[in-house]
């Protein structure tokens, strides 16, 4: 404040996101003149690990991109490898890949919404601090993530990077009485999940709203999760294998993660908001209404709401565990049978924060050939970036501690994963002029 | 996280936090290896990350965490932390991958009120976490040095509490 030409604000951490990586603002003339989601941790060498590794391997290795996510890892690793050999995994074995990948959906939305996201809303810096004055509803959150967990436990093996997921199906399949043991705290979590709507529904949204270009998977007759099309609110409705056809990923040199945008229109935005605009009619009755009663219409375009959106997620994915626990059967077999062959594979499935692709491909002994991995919080990015720019331009009178305090919330909009994408995230405002 | 059935002290836990794939930071997954084959009777827990710390926190009278921490010193410095004492400085492992880190971990569990009687933290200094780097040799040197400390302090835990037994 003391030289209002010149002004430099910096938050050498930003807190609150998984893992981290550094923003930069640049205000010149009453103008935003810059803005850089600015990613440097080298870039990831996962794909080139893979390469002259077993096809049966991609699973386990992929996890370990993510200790938030493995399952949406190994899932799309999975269903690439499984298209490059033609192999189909349905029934029962796919009803579980979906019952954990509800799990993973449950700990890492609850995680986000309570403990990342909520503190900005509610004015606190953290979760620390607001459990001081919210101990109850940190204890709900804790015991949300906690069942989410416990399924991937029961399904998985372990809680994390689990060990049970293969290409074809499973190691081993639980017992019907390994799921019904989770029923009644699932039962507990749904409601606890649907308070959670209405909790986040009372929140204060900045008025901010923007012409994406939502990006989502979509199913016949599912939300979608492990499968789909991959379709958009401005007409794409493609096959999982046409993603590099319709999608490009570009270096850009403020940041080691690609960009991605639609080849002939640009940036795009993936995850919970994405995912509800265009399958709000594929969500149960109950998660519907809840919606409804929280003020959202079918489409919400208001990237602040994305933590109502969010919540009314995690109230699905309790539901759909739920009803996955009751229908289950022990499968005849725990994983189909597999014969390696030469061939291309494409996979994508809805992670908690958006599409994750992957494409291998595989020689005939099974050896891998080349990755692509494209996960979600790079294709965000650019969808990041613009939000900031707009953001930023229209809030120019804020004191700078404050639109510093929004931009953060922004981000965190999108639950960056940034250990998927990046690493290291700080935050820095330089402002020539203005308040 | 299924917990093995222990004869020692009933209410010391030991938990690990760490991630293998990440250089030094897998110090605290190492010392709880260590220490499962060197004294079985210890019931000890791994987290992949100081979130999950949260839950083991709850679960223990007593519970000794050794995690990688990042504070300037040379590779292999071995700090102890008893909580009663101090609280773990913030700046514990700033460059924590973690969603959360230990020391917010372990001040949310005191804002909970969930917070064990008796919290130790050990603290390896690493010097690389790169993914895919291997532990460098002066981490692997304190693993062995800090894990021998922890089943010293079980046993005179369970020194004391047979004391306490005998008395009662």
């Amino acid at each position: 404040m003391k030289d209002p030409k010149t002004r430099t604000i910096k938050v050498d951490a930003l807190a609150r996101v998984e893992g981290e990586g550094a923003m930069l603002v640049r205000v010149r003339n009453g103008t935003v003149s810059e803005v850089q989601l600015n990613i440097y941790e080298p870039p990831r060498f996962f794909e080139a690990f893979l390469r002259g590794r077993s096809f049966r391997e991609a699973p386990d290795i992929t996890s370990r991109i993510c200790g938030i996510c493995p399952i949406a890892y190994q899932m799309s690793a999975c269903r690439a490898m499984e298209d490059a050999l033609g192999v189909t995994v349905d029934g029962q074995l796919r009803a579980l890949r979906r019952l954990i990948y509800c799990g993973e959906w449950i700990e890492s939305h609850a995680l986000h919404i309570y403990m990342l996201h909520a503190p900005d809303f509610l004015g606190y810096a953290g979760v620390v601090e607001m459990a001081r004055d919210h101990r109850e509803i940190v204890e709900r959150a804790l015991q949300l993530k906690k069942i989410g967990n416990d399924i991937i436990d029961v399904v998985g093996g372990r809680a994390v990077h689990p060990i049970n997921l293969r290409i074809g199906g499973f190691y081993r399949v639980p017992s019907r009485a390994e799921l019904r043991s989770l029923a009644d705290r699932l039962e507990w979590a749904r409601d606890a999940a649907h308070e959670t709507v209405r909790w986040t529904a009372g929140f204060d949204f900045p008025d901010f709203e923007s012409d994406y270009e939502f990006v989502a998977m979509r199913h016949p007759d599912e939300y979608p999760i492990t499968d789909g099309r991959i379709v958009s609110d401005k007409g794409l409705d493609i096959a999982v294998r046409d993603f590099n056809t319709e999608f490009e990923e570009l270096q850009v040199p403020h940041s080691t993660a690609l960009h991605a945008r639609v080849r002939g229109r640009g940036s795009y935005f993936c995850g919970p908001l994405a995912r509800y605009n265009l399958n709000f009619d594929r969500l149960s009755p109950l998660a519907r209404q809840a919606a409804r009663d929280a003020g959202l219409g079918p489409t919400c375009r208001n990237p602040f709401q994305s933590i109502v959106v969010r919540s009314v997620e995690l109230l699905y994915a309790c539901e759909e565990a739920l009803r996955l626990i009751y229908q289950y059967e022990v499968p005849d077999q725990p994983a189909v049978a597999l014969e390696p062959r030469a061939a291309v594979g494409h996979g994508c499935t809805e992670a908690p924060r958006g599409i994750l692709y992957h494409r291998y491909e595989v020689d005939a002994d099974g050896t891998i050939v080349s990755a692509q991995i494209v996960p979600p919080t790079a294709q965000n990015q650019a969808t990041v970036e613009d939000d900031l720019r707009r953001f930023v331009a229209a809030r120019l009178d804020l004191p700078t501690e404050e639109l510093t305090w929004r931009c953060e919330q922004a981000i965190r909009n999108y639950d960056p994963c940034i250990s998927c994408a990046t690493h290291f995230l700080d935050l820095r405002i330089e402002r020539e002029d203005g308040p | 996280m299924t917990r093995p059935h222990t004869s020692g002290p009933s209410a010391v836990l030991v938990v690990g936090v760490g991630n293998l794939a990440r250089g030094d930071d897998a110090a605290g997954l190492l010392v709880a290896r260590r220490i499962r084959l060197r004294e079985p009777r210890i019931e000890v827990v791994e987290v992949p990350n100081a979130t999950d710390c949260l839950d083991a926190l709850r679960r223990g009278e007593r519970v000794i965490v050794v995690d990688a921490m990042r504070t300037g010193a040379p590779a292999g410095t071995v700090r102890r932390f008893d909580l009663q004492d101090e609280p773990l400085p913030a700046s514990f492992s700033p460059g924590s991958t973690h969603a959360l880190g230990l020391a917010t971990a372990v001040e949310l569990a005191r804002a909970l009120g969930t917070l064990p009687r008796r919290v130790v933290v050990y603290g390896i200094e690493g010097a690389r976490f790169e993914l895919g780097a291997a532990p460098s040799p002066e981490v692997l040197a304190a693993v062995d040095r800090v894990a021998e400390a922890v089943v010293a302090e079980w046993k005179s835990a369970a020194e004391s509490e047979k004391a306490e037994t005998c008395t009662s």
